[in-house]
């Protein structure tokens, strides 16, 4: 599902809501019909949440830093599999940088590379594409089918058109 | 893709930050200089009468290590918060209080522990006999974890507001009164030949009372500053 909207509509708010960062002020979030208040520790297993700040270390490199979300979402990710990931999103011989040298679409890519290794169901993506080049918007569409293909669910905000093959979108506006 | 069990992550959380503190020393070092420039002030701006020195040992060296452990504090969330690692704290799939005892400990080892093994050689200047060189250090060991745990909750209700180093000081230093309390009475009670298990049982009482209800109330108070 894409959500839409102007500057200022609130979909950062409503993502952010549905994460359970904020308390709905009306209404309740429910997941596979129960509250996520209830649900607690094991809604974040089944959630993987990438936000506009990209939750990685300057000090660490694309390695440790990809081993180390993996292991704060709960589950270890072996150091083939970390660089296996970061080699799909396109940053091989980057591996050992420490992030502080990369470039903006660069972390981006350290921070995306998350999905590869999650087992996570629903995916909530924060404007997923900031900063990104066209190969990885084209990769981002391709990591996004293959998860819906999965079986699971993507919520994203964006301001550019992505088209998923093979799914038609839902989209949300919000005004 | 093996699943991580609580100790795991409560592993994981300790060896990152001593991970990220180990790329950052200065940090650590600040801290732990400044715990060793105050206390050798202290003989240097009182003269070198040694009765008047001994007295007062105790008391300098424990304000010194409250006030440093203070100047460290500001910093226990607010690079984590800064760069978006806190919300994924908060999504871990277990409890956020076992997150927040990782970094308590973590602070812990890079602020409290460095400033316990250096005081008996700070001790020295101020003339204390090898006896209650021993207590101090007990009793820091004792002591300074319970500044880290409060220190947290203050730390955490603060998060993200102006001034918040300032802040954080006047919320946590009142609570860390008992500890100093008796952390001093520690070693004045060795030094005057009384019994130090009164002083020292305390200090691990207020430790254990701690270790259970701060983790939890830092999480809450971590929570709160999210929304």
């Amino acid at each position: 599902m894409q959500v839409q909207g102007a500057n200022g509509s609130g979909k950062t708010s409503l993502l952010r809501t549905l994460c359970g960062f904020i308390r709905p002020d009306e209404g309740e979030i429910r997941w596979r019909g129960k509250r996520v208040g209830d649900l607690g520790e094991d809604y974040h297993a089944e959630l993987l949440y990438l936000g506009h700040l990209n939750a990685i270390k300057d000090e660490l490199n694309a390695l440790e830093n990809l081993q180390m979300s993996a292991g704060m979402a709960g589950y270890q990710v072996t150091e083939q599999q970390a660089i296996a990931a970061l080699r799909r999103m396109g940053l091989q011989r980057r591996e050992h940088l420490p992030v502080r040298v990369l470039s903006q679409g660069q972390r981006r890519r350290v921070a995306l590379a998350r999905l590869l290794t999650s087992a996570a169901h629903l995916w909530i993506l924060d404007e997923p594409l900031t900063a990104l080049d066209v190969g990885a918007v084209g990769l981002m569409q391709e990591l996004i089918g293959e998860h819906l293909s999965n079986g699971g669910m993507t919520i994203f905000t964006t301001h550019q058109p992505l088209q998923v093959a093979g799914v038609e979108t839902r989209q949300l506006t919000l005004i | 893709m093996n699943k991580l069990s609580l100790i795991g992550l409560f592993g994981l959380v300790v060896r990152r930050d001593l991970l990220l503190a180990m790329r950052r020393r200065a940090d650590v070092l600040t801290t732990l200089i400044f715990f060793v420039m105050v206390v050798s002030l202290f003989p240097l701006g009182v003269g070198p009468e040694m009765d008047m020195l001994r007295k007062m040992a105790s008391g300098v060296v424990w304000v010194a290590a409250l006030l440093a452990s203070m100047l460290s504090l500001p910093r226990m969330f607010s690079a984590d918060h800064a760069d978006g690692t806190l919300e994924q704290m908060m999504l871990a799939p277990q409890s956020l209080s076992v997150l927040v005892l990782g970094k308590i400990v973590a602070h812990w080892m890079l602020s409290g522990l460095p400033l316990a093994l250096i005081a008996p050689v700070l001790g020295l200047q101020f003339d204390m006999p090898p006896q209650a060189l021993w207590i101090l250090v007990l009793a820091l060991l004792l002591g300074t974890p319970v500044l880290s745990m409060i220190g947290a909750v203050g730390a955490a209700l603060t998060l993200g507001l102006r001034g918040g180093g300032v802040l954080v000081s006047l919320l946590v230093l009142p609570l860390c009164i008992p500890v100093l309390i008796f952390g001093a009475g520690a070693v004045e009670a060795v030094t005057s030949g009384m019994s130090v298990v009164s002083n020292l049982s305390f200090l691990g009482a207020f430790m254990l009372f701690a270790l259970v209800f701060t983790p939890f109330v830092a999480a809450q108070a971590l929570r709160i500053s999210m929304e």
